[in-house]
């Protein structure tokens, strides 16, 4: 047996994981089958609240069958007995264990049919061994013995051979080679990746497949353990433990359990001195009204749907506990390139010198970039065109000057003698002293120019041109930017309102970096930031009490990513960055850090929401039950019976009904979240309040009166 | 005056009043607490107990010391009623029967005071000095520093100390107590309360009746009685009686000694955790519970039905008429709100949904402002669960203060609500259940039989476990069964929670704090008021709203 992935199919198991599946009556009634096995106590057992329903509803049954057999002789009680009422209790209570656990098995469906998709896609496959491979000698192991074996046999440490066309065998790093790979299995991303050994480009994921090249891979996972079997036992939430507030809010749910337990328990003795006894179908019926059912129901529903709307983001989370330390997380690293700025620098004004035109400039700096391949000179040419410039034509005899470290300047050297440089502003000055022309007047309104540029986070290009006689002069500067994405500010501000501060991290010098953090609206910045200063960053606000999330996917990240709350490992990074980071983006896309904040937020606000609808839908209920309980004996509770229910047995009836249909209704809010926007926590408070508070203290009324209405056409209530 | 104008001219009174003690008082508290310094009489104690006043406990050994202080007060003031007779000023009372000693024992050491007996007819006056009285001091000087120990755990940073119990408690008696029950004894003898050693008199009347008049050290009783929240009386009708509280202006003033330490602690807890908003937003929670259900009472009582009633303006069967109706339900409302459980009216012969009332707002779990100390832990404890719930709607692991409130925080905050609600189900139905018991609680015990009998056993069982001490009048409770149940339900009341209240001190000194962000759930804004006032007022509804409904609710609403 193997672990590895056919490409194909992989693709489209990717396809599928991302559209977020919809809920409808189909899961609910396909997890049904699943939903009855989880009747097994020892199951059940694992949550309190509905173990005790389970229990009452076994009790009800009991005593349901037992009483033609028996007769009425129970005692004299106050509250009904028929035997309609007694079976349609039991039967409610049946009901709603099983809808607490298809609310379970929707959310585990959901899992499984992704974690399937990946499965079937695995077939086994032949590894090509490397007997004894010295790297040091032979590195592209032309020579080395190879041993064909299946790659499920691959140990730790084992070095393999892949060529164009082969599956790698099992995730690891490449020691040697480059390769184009076809990660779709995996990422659902259809273009192949190139993958090169040293750098931080170096991790290749078992079930990929190399297109081109050949390569030597030192394999990183033992077998079983590979990046893929994680994410099948993920997606089905085989791993899946109680995270630190999902213990601590069980633990607040089983306490009010064990309360309204011995509220129950002592209704009868009391209630018998004032002759108004209860029988048991009645308090069991109260008893599973007032525990917290609705979220005793939902509450790993919930857990599993977070972790399913990471998968969805293409997240990969190691564990539940690092989805919810992204809702806490208070302080975010994020990087600049890629996160914050588009990753290349565009063209964005031409600056001229006194005397020379903005034309002049213009057709100077696109000559020069003529052919230039980088996306700077194509935003040159861009710009040039924007502002209305007519390109001038490349000259078939001219010789292209490119770029280089020492000169740090292009151009274009035409057959008449003249020339166009533009380049770092110092080189090009110089190149200009050079020919003895350069007006210390027009040097220094260039370095203004240059200076005011470079203060306001851009890149200078200063352009010159030598005439044929060899008269040089400096034509102005191009004025290149970091363009900040657009939007980005004001995600940022939302952030700030949800209290999270953004830190940017750049290789920037301080200067531009401040121009740039003013312009994203970031909240801090480390300029020139080696990893060590990183890892500082990191300790120096953990320190303080903060929680950081960053990304990261170098080597060099690797210890940063393991001491950040939240590190998230891009998919192209090494397989020291994945394995030490908490979460895994597929996409490579550093801006989804905000995202993961987002769900683990949204994931701990689905819990309190339903947690306070849940306990303040027990008002209702009581003013449905009490009533009913004690109307017989004591007439005057019945001005608490303000919803006028039909008779005390359809009062109760229609509690315990709405008690089992809202987990039901509930189950689509469980499994999409609670909404969510970024706002100031006062703000969502009150509105959660407002919906889940207060709308719980309204909606039990409602639904209660509207199910009495319908029980009440039910002959014997 | 109408009863309306007669209760909000006194509110507003006890508003201005409270209002005006609440700063200096609760800054004078946390100086107490967090001074450094130790005076002279201090440090004297200090060598003869052999305590080191600089070392500080960690939370288990505070624990440790506040149980075995309180063991030992237990036994001695059991002790000295058992020998009462060989004992001076015993006014020839013979020693106190064994179960009620016991009973007697713990409902002083608990602060709870509640009085199975008649004290002029029980206690004399060395029994009700070094047993009674000193119990007044120490066990409300207990109840503050269990507050102070919660405060320091909550304003610490990664310490494994919550103070010294030795030094809390000295400092709470010798530097707060003392002082202030001197002061206010002196004024309540300018108002008429009777302070003197004279025993018994016995006089003839102008009719020729023969009479016999109790005397007593009273005003000094009485100070601290109402200034610890204790609640026991010097005398049977406690503040009803004319020498406990003559007139409506030392009524007023009683409420005050009542609610001054509960209400300032709040201020004590601002300043030492540095930031007075916190103090704020508890004090606006036990305010506006406090005047909302003061009101309440007051319509009740004041609109209570019967012909009577009608003629005399009021519910007016049990209630002094010189203190009239706003006098006694504000002293109710305070007495029961505060684990006091003095009286100055009988709650028995309230209305019934009045009596009910007075039931509710021991079970909101005297936090509104509750005992000295016990009310500010038990509110605290309500806004960590309220903290729990909000700190998930806003998407954070919820956090009071800069503390994460973890599994471990919320399991001993649990624990502790439930211990109160536990005690008074299981002994009110243990009442009902045991068919011996039953025999002697409905045939002995109780004045009235049917509903208004069962609310007396649900009052005495609420009372006991809430530590209030107040009872509804018609309970004869020396019997066996009560002196028993209701000694284990006052003991376990106060020392069980305690036992929570200072692990959790424990627990969130270890931690660091939290920097406060814009993400934080704010805990000082009137939406966290109304939040916690919610709390507070769901989980005791959710509670006790079917024994409510069995007792006074079925009565009121017949």
């Amino acid at each position: 047996m193997s672990t590895t992935l056919t490409t194909p199919t992989g693709t489209a198991a990717a396809a599928q994981r991302r559209s977020a599946s919809a809920f409808g009556p189909k899961q609910l009634i396909a997890s049904i089958p699943a939903a009855l096995r989880k009747l097994d106590p020892r199951l059940m057992w694992h949550n309190p609240v509905m173990f005790v329903v389970e229990i009452g509803a076994a009790l009800t049954t009991v005593l349901a069958i037992a009483q033609p057999l028996l007769g009425t002789s129970g005692g004299p009680t106050a509250s009904p007995t028929s035997l309609t009422f007694i079976w349609s209790i039991a039967i409610w209570l049946w009901l709603t264990v099983l809808f607490a656990n298809m609310a379970e098995a929707v959310a585990e469906g959901r899992g499984k049919a992704q974690a399937k998709s990946l499965r079937e896609s695995r077939t086994s496959t032949m590894a090509n061994r490397l007997a004894d491979y010295d790297e040091a000698r032979d590195g592209g192991a032309e020579n080395a013995a190879l041993v064909r074996m299946p790659s499920a046999d691959l140990t730790l440490g084992d070095h393999v051979v892949v060529t164009a066309g082969e599956l790698v065998p099992g995730d690891g790093d490449i020691v040697w080679g480059i390769a184009s790979v076809d990660e779709s299995a995996i990422t659902g991303e259809s273009a192949p990746v190139v993958r090169e050994s040293g750098g931080d480009r170096s991790a290749v994921t078992g079930g990929t497949r190399v297109l081109s090249d050949r390569i030597v891979v030192k394999i990183t996972s033992k077998p079983g353990e590979t990046f893929v079997d994680r994410m099948i036992k993920l997606v089905e939430g085989a791993s899946r433990q109680k995270t630190p507030n999902e213990i601590a809010l069980n633990i607040l749910l089983a306490s009010l359990t064990i309360i309204f337990v011995v509220v129950v328990l002592i209704i009868n003795p009391i209630a018998s001195y004032s002759h108004a006894a209860q029988s048991v179908p009645v308090l069991v019926a109260l008893l599973v009204c007032l525990i917290p059912t609705t979220i005793g129901a939902l509450l790993s529903a919930i857990g599993i749907a977070g972790m399913d709307r990471l998968v969805q983001h293409n997240v990969l989370a190691m564990s539940g506990r690092a989805v919810e330390a992204a809702g806490d997380v208070t302080t975010l690293l994020l990087d600049k390139t890629g996160t914050i700025t588009y990753g290349n620098r565009q063209a964005a004004e031409f600056a001229t010198v006194s005397g020379v035109s903005t034309k002049v400039l213009a057709t100077a700096a696109s000559a020069a970039s003529l052919s230039d391949p980088t996306p700077e000179g194509k935003s040159i040419l861009d710009l040039a065109v924007n502002l209305g410039f007519t390109i001038p034509e490349q000259a078939v005899d001219s010789t292209p000057v490119p770029f280089t470290a020492q000169t740090r300047m292009s151009g274009v050297d035409y057959a008449d003698g003249s020339q166009v440089r533009k380049g770092a502003g110092s080189m090009v000055l110089a190149w200009v002293r050079e020919s003895g022309s350069l007006d210390e007047k027009v040097a220094q309104e260039t370095d203004r120019i240059v200076t005011r540029i470079a203060e306001a986070g851009g890149t200078p290009l200063v352009v010159a041109e030598r005439d044929t006689a060899g008269v040089a002069s400096v034509l102005g500067v191009v004025y290149l930017k970091d363009v900040v994405k657009a939007g980005i500010a004001a995600r940022f501000a939302d952030l700030r309102r949800m209290g999270i501060r953004t830190v940017m991290i750049t290789g920037d010098n301080p200067l531009t970096a401040k121009a740039i953090a003013a312009e994203a609206g970031v909240d801090d910045f480390l300029a020139e930031a080696t990893p060590e200063d990183k890892m500082e960053l990191i300790k120096r606000e953990q320190k303080d009490g903060n929680l950081v999330a960053m990304t990261g996917d170098g080597t060099n990240d690797a210890p940063a990513l393991a001491q950040a709350d939240v590190g998230v490992a891009m998919n192209t990074g090494t397989s020291a960055a994945k394995e030490a980071g908490n979460m895994v983006d597929l996409d490579s896309d550093p801006t989804k850090l905000i995202d993961i904040v987002g769900i683990g937020k949204q994931l701990l606000i689905t819990r309190g929401s339903l947690t306070t609808f849940s306990i303040a839908n027990d008002v209702a209920k009581y003013f449905a039950i009490i009533p009913a309980m004690f109307v017989a004996s004591y007439p005057g509770l019945a001005a608490l019976n303000f919803m006028h229910l039909h008779s005390p047995a359809s009062a109760i009836l229609s509690a315990v009904v709405f008690n089992a249909l809202i987990i039901i209704v509930l189950i689509p809010l469980s499994l999409r979240g609670v909404t969510y926007r970024a706002a100031s926590v006062s703000r969502i408070l009150g509105r959660n309040l407002w919906i889940y508070g207060v709308g719980g203290l309204i909606a039990p009324f409602i639904g209660i009166k509207l199910i009495d209405l319908v029980i009440s056409l039910i002959p014997g209530f | 005056m109408s009863t309306t104008w007669s209760f909000i001219l006194q509110l507003a009174t006890l508003i201005l009043v409270l209002g005006l003690i609440y700063r200096p008082l609760g800054d004078y508290m946390a100086l107490v607490y967090t001074s450094k310094k130790d005076i002279r009489v201090e440090r004297r104690f200090y060598r003869l107990i052999g305590v080191n006043s600089g070392s500080e406990q960690t939370w288990p050994v505070y624990l440790r010391s506040v149980l075995a202080f309180s063991a030992i007060g237990v036994g001695l003031v059991y002790l000295v009623q058992r020998i009462q007779e060989i004992l001076p000023y015993s006014l020839g009372l013979p020693p106190v029967e064994q179960g009620l000693a016991w009973n007697t024992a713990i409902s002083f050491v608990t602060n709870t005071n509640w009085q199975s007996y008649s004290p002029e007819l029980t206690m004399g006056y060395t029994v009700q000095l070094i047993g009674l009285a000193v119990q007044n001091f120490v066990s409300a000087a207990v109840g503050i520093a269990i507050a102070i120990a919660l405060i320091r755990g909550l304003a610490a940073r990664k310490s494994t100390t919550i103070g010294n119990f030795w030094v809390d408690l000295t400092r709470g008696i010798v530097r707060i107590l003392l002082p202030l029950s001197v002061v206010a004894a002196i004024i309540l003898i300018i108002g008429g309360v009777i302070q003197n050693f004279s025993g018994f008199q016995h006089i003839t009347t102008i009719t020729g009746a023969a009479q016999t008049i109790p005397g007593g050290p009273v005003a000094s009783q009485e100070a601290i009685k109402m200034l610890g929240t204790n609640g026991g009386g010097f005398f049977n009708a406690n503040s009803a009686h004319p020498f406990e509280n003559p007139s409506g202006w030392t009524n007023l003033f009683e409420i005050v000694l009542m609610l001054a330490i509960p209400f300032s602690l709040a201020r004590t807890f601002g300043r030492m955790v540095k930031d007075h908003r916190q103090g704020y937003a508890l004090v606006s929670v036990m305010g506006i519970i406090w005047i909302v259900s003061a009101a309440l009472l007051t319509f009740l009582e004041a609109s209570g039905s019967g012909t009577a009633s009608q003629l005399a303006g009021g519910a007016m069967e049990g209630k002094e008429t010189r203190f009239g109706i706003a006098g006694s339900t504000l002293f109710a409302t305070s007495s029961t709100l505060t684990s006091t459980g003095a009286v100055n009216s009988m709650h028995d012969s309230f209305t019934s949904l009045g009596g009910g009332l007075a039931m509710v707002n021991m079970m909101l779990g005297e936090v509104a402002p509750g005992g000295v100390g016990s009310g500010l832990y038990g509110i605290l404890i309500m806004a960590i669960v309220a903290v729990f719930v909000a700190g998930l709607m806003v998407g954070r692991t919820p956090e009071y203060l800069g503390k994460k409130i973890g599994a471990r925080e919320v399991k001993l905050a649990s624990i502790y609500i439930l211990i109160t609600p536990t005690l008074v189900l299981v002994g009110t139905a243990l009442s009902f259940a045991i068919p011996a018991v039953q025999a002697s609680v409905t045939g002995t015990s109780m004045a009235n039989t049917g509903l208004h009998g069962y609310s007396e056993v649900l009052y005495a069982f609420t009372s006991a476990a809430n530590n209030n001490g107040s009872a509804f009048a018609g309970l004869t409770a020396s019997t066996p069964w009560f002196d028993t149940a209701l000694g284990v339900a006052m003991l376990l009341g106060r020392f069980l929670p305690i036992v929570f209240v200072l692990a959790l001190a424990g627990s969130f000194a270890a931690q660091d704090t939290i920097p406060t962000t814009a993400g934080t759930l704010p805990t000082h804004r009137p939406q966290f008021i109304g939040l916690l006032i919610g709390t507070v007022i769901i989980v005791s509804a959710l509670t006790y709203l079917p024994v409510l409904a069995l007792g006074p609710l079925a009565e009121g609403l017949k």
